[in-house]
């Protein structure tokens, strides 16, 4: 448990500055100074605990989402609104269809139907290029570290609106030597955080599972989101990294980010979200605080079996 | 034997046209596979476009342009041929990036590669056809678009330089060859060392990734497609100069092969990788050609064994075996990191 994790919601807080325990400076996009995760948490007190629950906030909105793979409806989600500044779960059975739904939410996969809004832009025709552009940066569930990169090169990369991206300026390097100098700058400020210094110039193929998950996560950074979206930021990961991880988790939520991430660790689940989706065969079946999704019925049935803890009775199975 | 004429022959390989050629196709196939992991086995078609780019602009639609009937436009050959390097160099090699790319750089990356080769096919038969014998001259190719060129050249014609090497219009080729090899080279080292190159590197590595920080993968992909395309198109040209002919069968698939070749000996994803290995293909061609014609000249390599007809395979035999024990001890390359090649397989 952080110490963040003990706080109890609603109470006033000493506000974002003093919530920042963080001892090296990053600079934050502009829009994260005026989310108030403390705010934000405790706003979340008043939802009613159903599924496609109305949040105070929504920063992402999806609507009627339906996706079907041949004769699969992989996804079929009526209404699912995520809190702006907190860390939502999205957990679920295998093959719940956790990770289509966050693909779609992401744009990395194309609904059937349905539509998706994003901090107020609709982002159903955006390519999932864009998606970075509008301050929502993923991660996958098999870590997608450069291999043949190295640490530094690889942070260097998430940093957004490059001047020497654009081909005719590569050549030109005093157009955007200065700029790079900045986001060098930056992305070893964010590598000191992650204590990930020493390997800056490192490949990124030589590092261990957990490095790469937290790689991945500080090159995420680097992109200077208002929402992270994580896919299984704890699968492979062993477990002396989890607790570090865990911790950089709540840091970003701290700074004001909003966090989604799929997970199969209950504990993690437990320990970090502030509020819980329950996905089942495509259909969001609960919602509601993490203390409130182990008594949920329709939720231990997903997970169980609906006769789990009664008598096999041979007539009701026929 | 006559070793002076096989160090002679084969420096001129290390150096000389082929060289260049292949280097700079090679150069921008390594953009292509090297850095972008663009599968183009279509290689070909862009040096071919190039030659084509230029043959085409002097020969056939140059005259027309002028046609005092039509356009008159009373351009002068000088005006043509610069043109002409124009059309080879940027806006054929463009056309058939757009038209190989737009279709399957949306797609895995084995797609590419059916397309590209069929591509550099689909271009080398139409040009070969008579039906377009007006455009292309058909399987006897284009000639007559490399005078304005040689007549730039300060060397006398019938002289031999650099250590009787080359003679006059050989030698002014591969000293332009040279300087532009080298631009093409530096050109290169920088744009893969700024941010540009990063996106490209990342997206060879996973383009997903790149995509979820923002990068649009198409669009990066379809750039090193046009720009390695266009330094194919320079050898192509620079290829059809050296012959004074544009011909169809000049790139044929195996053309793109030599130029994997070329790359892949000297080390797919380096600056340096291309030149080392093209002067090295055909340093090795060239030597094995000459060293073995002596031999079986001079009684050395008995009849029962090869005659001279048979050394121009035997040779290729001998480069297919260095290619297969390359591939088991050095499969980076002669320049190439093992391991950083090894990070692959995790």
């Amino acid at each position: 448990m952080t110490a963040d994790d003990m706080d109890v919601p609603g109470v006033p807080d000493a506000g974002p500055e003093a919530a920042d325990p963080e001892p090296v400076a990053v600079p934050l996009a502009e829009a994260l100074r005026e989310v108030d995760h403390e705010a934000a948490r405790a706003a979340l007190a008043d939802v009613p605990w159903e599924p496609g629950a109305k949040k105070p906030d929504p920063i992402l909105v999806a609507d009627h989402v339906v996706r079907r793979f041949g004769g699969l409806t992989a996804v079929d989600a009526d209404h699912v609104e995520v809190q702006r500044g907190v860390i939502t779960a999205l957990i679920g059975p295998n093959g719940a269809g956790k990770t289509t739904l966050f693909n779609l939410l992401t744009n990395f996969d194309k609904p059937d139907s349905g539509t998706r809004v994003f901090d107020g832009h609709n982002i159903d025709d955006v390519p999932a290029h864009k998606i970075a552009n509008y301050g929502m940066v993923r991660t996958f569930q098999l870590t997608k570290a450069l291999s043949k990169m190295t640490v530094i090169e690889n942070m260097k990369l998430g940093a957004t609106g490059q001047r020497g991206e654009k081909l005719w300026r590569s050549i030109l390097p005093f157009t955007w030597k200065a700029q790079e100098r900045d986001i060098e700058a930056r992305a070893d400020a964010l590598l000191e955080r992650f204590k990930m210094s020493h390997m800056r110039d490192e490949f990124a193929g030589t590092l261990s599972g957990g490095q790469r998950k937290l790689l991945e996560m500080a090159r995420a950074l680097m992109v200077e989101p208002t929402m992270v979206m994580l896919d299984e930021p704890m699968a492979g990961v062993n477990p002396a990294l989890t607790q570090s991880l865990l911790g950089h988790v709540t840091g970003l939520s701290e700074q004001g980010m909003t966090v989604l991430f799929v997970e199969h660790d209950m504990d993690m689940v437990q320990e970090i979200s502030d509020w819980v989706i329950v996905m089942a065969e495509g259909r969001i079946i609960a919602e509601g605080p993490p203390a409130s999704i182990g008594e949920n019925q329709a939720v231990v049935d997903a997970y169980l079996g609906s006769h789990h803890d009664s008598a096999l009775d041979l007539d009701t199975e026929l | 034997m006559d070793w002076g004429a096989i160090l002679e022959n084969t420096i001129r390989g290390l150096i000389g046209e082929r060289f260049i050629v292949f280097a700079l196709a090679a150069i921008g196939l390594n953009l292509h596979f090297g850095y972008t992991g663009l599968l183009n086995f279509g290689q070909a078609v862009f040096m071919a476009a190039g030659a084509y780019g230029l043959a085409i602009t002097v020969v056939t639609i140059g005259p027309r342009l002028n046609d005092p009937d039509g356009l008159d436009l009373g351009l002068s050959t000088t005006t043509l041929f610069w043109l002409g390097v124009f059309v080879a160099v940027v806006v054929f090699p463009l056309i058939m990036a757009l038209i190989m790319g737009i279709p399957t750089l949306r797609l895995r990356a084995d797609y590419l590669a059916i397309v590209t080769i069929a591509a550099a096919e689909i271009f080398r038969l139409i040009a070969r056809s008579p039906r377009f014998d007006w455009l292309t001259g058909s399987s006897d190719g284009l000639s007559g678009f490399s005078k304005t060129f040689y007549d730039m050249s300060p060397f006398d014609p019938g002289g031999r330089y650099l250590f009787d090497l080359f003679i006059g219009n050989q030698m002014f080729l591969v000293l332009v060859g040279w300087v532009v090899l080298a631009l093409s080279a530096f050109t290169c080292w920088l744009i893969i060392r700024s941010p540009w190159g990063r996106v490209l590197k990342a997206i060879r590595e996973d383009e997903d990734a790149a995509r979820s920080l923002g990068k649009n993968a198409y669009w990066y992909k379809m750039q090193a497609l046009m720009l390695g395309g266009i330094f194919g198109a320079i050898g192509g040209m620079l290829r059809a100069i050296g012959f004074s002919l544009a011909q169809p069968d000049n790139f044929i698939t195996d053309v793109t092969f030599f130029v994997w070749v070329a790359l892949i000996l000297g080390g797919a994803g380096k600056i340096m990788g291309p030149l080392i290995g093209a002067a090295i293909l055909y340093g090795i061609l060239d030597f094995t050609d000459i060293f073995l014609r002596q031999g079986v000249a001079n009684g050395n390599i008995p009849e029962s064994i090869m005659t001279g007809t048979q050394v121009g395979q035997v040779r290729f035999m001998l480069m297919g075996l260095g290619l297969v024990l390359l591939a088991a001890f050095r499969p980076q390359g002669i320049i190439g990191n093992k391991e950083e090649m090894a990070l692959d397989d995790r």
